[in-house]
């Protein structure tokens, strides 16, 4: 490091202790972050949900982003990382953030091994372009996520739809990261074979961690063959206790449900379940028809229903809760939601996956009846359906939420209620992002 | 230093009960060792205790004395992961073996870390379900090992490894306090520690419960052998195999050395004269196995097999299963001493590394015999030797390195299964640069800054855990002022 950003750094560091507020000189940080490389544009507001950062830079590869990571360290500038930005309005904002780091630039599919059903991957490419070139060996990642994220925005965010059930998560996908410590060191951990026990999984640690421990700059994905056929099962129950039945049945069943989604549309309305079946085309045929007998009344479709659930988005003015719980606490779930609903005079729509015990549950702080918005009232949902579930395996972790109804949960077990190993996860943050400077305060929060 | 370890013996009787202690000479000697018994080292002292309080006060009083400890369980491990510190105290687990509960609509087992594998599978059994990963020693390593490890087995290749089916950990961390990780559902807030924590090898503290997903068993399971004139052929039908979109639950290969070993142990009756045989096993749904099955049996053909046979019930596959399983028991008649190898390399590489490993055999004249796991690339070579004879035991070593080199030179990894340990610390900085390794024990860190958890394992140089000059400059400004963000 120069003399002359020395300088600064210890004059910034100074000033801090006196007041807050004080502007760093951002000259000398513009150069030092073009002389690391990759583009530097002057940031907007919109570059981090509502934050402004200072500076936002494109690194085109893991050495420019470890050499702004560098930068950002000298500086002690707060880093956001982001890849379409569609999940930043998730969870908590970050508290601070001065320099964006934007990996759209970082797209390409670097290697894809067909032969060992292995893909390499930037951080930044989007999912349908690599979706797109897998295809053409007749591969994918089997996750069913939004063609617009990037590889990293899921990785970060631990983003998986219905098929979840027989593919699980992006950590179970991930075989192997590059990462950029907070500090600018690269590291990498796994590998490109599926098999693979040496060393620690940071892989595991890094997905689902929101960027608050690194970035994020590669990942390695086992594929699955993309299937020949594909059906859907549905039926329409109107009796809490049968439709759990059925989904009992289908997720246990050995014709090997891909996915076993519910839905309804009203807390106390009737309950839509569809299972997925995938494989080869006879296969799925007389599969589809014995699933058909095992939900009672099932129609096979080729097509997903239209209530199919997309992957969870949040809309503005709604807030996105996911409850997770044990299959067997499927009625107990679906009940509580009901009486919670009931009780707080708020609609709730609920969509997911029953099957691997996940759902997720809509709703929205505008109070139809009375044409009014019912923040609070949200938290209260919130709440009250934490107390109904209390005791149950599983949690009631709000993904998404408006400022206000964030700020209603305060005190109120925050957006996830109890989080075990907590003091762990603290000396984990403290390990890998000493400073607290990577997307501070972002997750989980109050942490 | 042992001293500092015994003096702790009357606190530990008091904790676990004086028959649960054990300090005696002979007894201690019992637990020198794990499967790897090239690395030895008689612990201090030896605690079994029965419940996780138990375990925990055991740790709490470990760690307020600085004294090492390392955890145990059956004991099977291959690469020296549970050899004990001889300066420090051994925990046992193997008292601690019930199944808890069983879910069968949830499809969950919670289980103790000293239940064996198979015995999950058997309690899952009655309600049509299975504990899917399934490793070779199933009948006797413990599940508690198996996360310690991260075990695969020969069907991971289509149902994962333990980390795709352990859903939550009760820990001791080694501080000695009771946590858990994950709650069952897959879905837990914050880091996934419980995936970090899985393979970890015994160094991020002890787990003392263990909630596992259940798997429903497959409808049909079929196996079928494939014999070859050579190991290429063979690989020209894993590769076809793979090319058809078919993710068969294994895909085993053995050389003629290890066939010829498997049939004298267990006479397991493999098509006579074979170079190499393939085994492909494929389960799921009926229709969907005998659609596979003639895909399967029409591509070993063509890639030129001499003999097909195929076994869809339990007993004839067993028998066919039998010369698989036994291959490195069987080695033994064939050899006095052997290393078993484990490492990983692309399922596409498999030819150029087996020549590699033939050509090495030739030049040393050391024997090597080939079994593998030819689905995803894992590879266990059985390095034979006789270490009667002067100078050949270091040949070997030499050869089961060179191999691992390989390994890593075609984009591998030193263990597939097997762990580092204390045998393959050695390797590390060969596939990991220094950064990586820090960046691993930053971990470590997090969870042992006194480095007393299974110590020595893993990483060849252990890192510091205290403030590092240049690394660390202290929390953010932001966080001193009191606003504690993460």
């Amino acid at each position: 490091m120069q003399a002359a950003s020395r300088l600064l750094l210890l004059s910034r560091t100074a000033a801090r202790r006196g007041e807050v507020g004080v502007s760093v000189d951002l000259d000398v940080v513009r150069k030092d972050l073009l002389a690391a490389g990759g583009e530097v544009r002057e940031a907007s507001p919109a570059n981090a949900d509502g934050q402004a950062p200072s500076f936002v830079a494109l690194p085109g590869s893991t050495d420019e982003a470890a050499a702004l990571m560098r930068v950002a360290a000298e500086h002690e500038l707060t880093v956001v990382a982001r890849g379409t930005g569609s999940r930043l309005s998730w969870g908590v904002p970050a508290s601070r953030c001065d320099l964006v780091l934007d990996m759209s630039r970082m797209s390409d599919v670097v290697e894809h091994s067909h032969g060992d059903l292995v893909a390499r991957v930037q951080a930044g490419a989007l999912m349908r372009d690599v979706q797109a070139t897998l295809a053409q060996a007749g591969q994918e990642i089997a996750l069913d996520v939004p063609g617009d994220a990037s590889i990293g925005g899921v990785v970060a965010s631990g983003l998986a739809g219905p098929r979840r059930l027989r593919y699980g998560t992006p950590r179970d996908l991930l075989i192997g990261m590059t990462i950029v410590r907070a500090d600018g060191m690269v590291a990498k951990s796994g590998g490109k074979v599926v098999k693979n026990v040496a060393g620690y999984d940071l892989g595991k640690l890094f997905a689902g961690s929101w960027g608050t421990l690194g970035l994020i700059t590669e990942a390695t994905f086992r594929l699955h063959p993309l299937p020949a056929a594909r059906a859907y099962v549905t039926a329409e129950y109107f009796a809490v206790s049968v439709a759990c039945d059925a989904v009992a049945a289908a997720a246990n069943s050995p014709l090997v449900s891909s996915a076993v989604e519910l839905s309804r549309a009203r807390a106390d309305g009737p309950i839509q379940v569809g299972v997925l079946l995938e494989g080869s085309a006879d296969g799925v045929e007389a599969r589809a028809a014995r699933m058909a007998g095992l939900l009672g009344q099932g129609v096979i479709r080729s097509a997903a229903p239209a209530w199919w659930p997309a992957p969870p988005q949040a809309p503005a003015g709604e807030t996105l809760i996911r409850v997770s719980f044990w299959v067997s606490a499927l009625a107990r779930v679906l009940d509580a939601i009901e009486a919670t609903s009931a009780a707080t005079g708020l609609s709730a729509v609920i969509q997911g996956s029953a099957g691997a015990g996940v759902l997720h549950v809509w709703v929205s702080s505008y109070d139809e009846l009375n044409g009014e918005s019912r923040h609070g009232g949200v938290a209260d949902f919130v709440a009250a359906l934490r107390s109904a579930l209390a005791g149950q395996r599983g949690a009631v972790a709000v993904l998404a939420a408006p400022a206000l109804v964030r700020e209603g949960l305060a005190g109120r077990g925050g957006m996830n209620g109890p989080v075990p190993g907590l003091a762990l996860m603290r000396a984990v943050k403290d390990q890998f992002d000493p400073g607290h400077r990577m997307s501070p305060g972002r997750f989980p929060e109050r942490l | 230093m042992t001293a500092k370890a015994l003096a702790l013996a009357t606190a530990m009787r008091e904790i676990c009960g004086a028959a649960d202690v054990l300090t005696d000479p002979l007894e201690l000697r019992t637990y020198e060792c794990d499967g790897l018994t090239s690395h030895r080292t008689v612990p201090a002292l030896v605690v079994l205790p029965e419940t996780a309080e138990e375990v925990a006060a055991v740790v709490r009083v470990c760690a307020s004395a600085g004294v090492p400890f390392v955890a145990r369980g059956s004991g099977t491990g291959l690469s020296g992961g549970a050899v004990p510190h001889a300066e420090g105290v051994l925990i046992v687990l193997s008292r601690m073996r019930r199944v808890l509960e069983i879910d069968p609509v949830s499809r969950r087992a919670v289980v103790e870390p000293g239940v064996t594998n198979l015995s999950v599978t058997q309690a899952a059994a009655p309600h049509g379900l299975f504990y899917a990963p399934d490793p070779s020693s199933q009948v006797v390593c413990s599940v508690g090992g198996n996360v310690a490890e991260n075990s695969g087995g020969a069907h991971c290749l289509k149902h994962g490894f333990t980390v795709n089916h352990v859903l939550g950990l009760e820990i001791v961390t080694p501080a000695g306090e009771l946590t858990w990780l994950g709650d069952g559902t897959g879905a837990a807030t914050g880091y996934d520690l419980l995936g970090a924590f899985t393979g970890s090898e015994g160094t991020l503290g002890i787990v003392t419960k263990i909630i596992v997903k259940l798997t429903p068993a497959p409808e049909a399971v079929h196996l079928v052998l494939a014999a070859y004139d050579s190991l290429e052929a063979g690989g020209r039908a894993v590769t076809d195999i793979i090319a058809a979109g078919i993710v068969p639950a294994a895909i085993e290969m053995m050389d003629a050395l290890s066939i010829e070993a498997a049939e004298a142990a267990v006479h397991c009756g493999y098509p006579e004269g074979a170079t190499a045989v393939l085994l492909v096993e494929l389960d799921g749904p009926a229709a969907e196995v005998e659609a596979e099955l003639a895909t399967v049996r029409q591509i070993c053909e063509a890639a030129g097999a001499r003999e097909i046979r195929a076994a869809d019930d339990p007993v004839q596959r067993a028998g066919i299963w039998a010369g698989r399983k036994s291959a490195f028991a069987a080695v033994g008649r064939l050899s006095p001493a052997y290393i078993v190898q484990d490492g990983v390399v692309p399922r596409t590489a498999l030819g150029d590394v087996l020549g590699r490993i033939a050509k090495l055999s030739a030049e040393t004249g050391i024997r090597v015999a080939n079994v593998f796991h030819a689905g995803d690339g894992n590879l266990h070579p059985l390095v034979l030797y006789n270490d009667a004879v002067a100078g050949e035991a270091e040949r070997a070593e030499v050869v089961s390195g060179a191999i691992l080199d390989a390994c890593i030179e075609y984009g591998g990894s030193i263990t597939g299964e097997h762990g580092v340990g204390v045998d393959k610390s050695r390797y590390m900085p060969k596939m990991f640069t220094a950064a990586d390794l820090d960046t691993m024990q930053l971990v470590r860190c997090a969870f042992d800054p006194a480095s007393l958890c299974n110590p020595g394992k893993i990483f060849p140089t252990p890192r510091l855990c205290g403030e590092v000059p240049g690394h660390r400059r202290g929390p953010h400004p932001a966080a001193a002022n009191g606003a504690e963000i993460f």
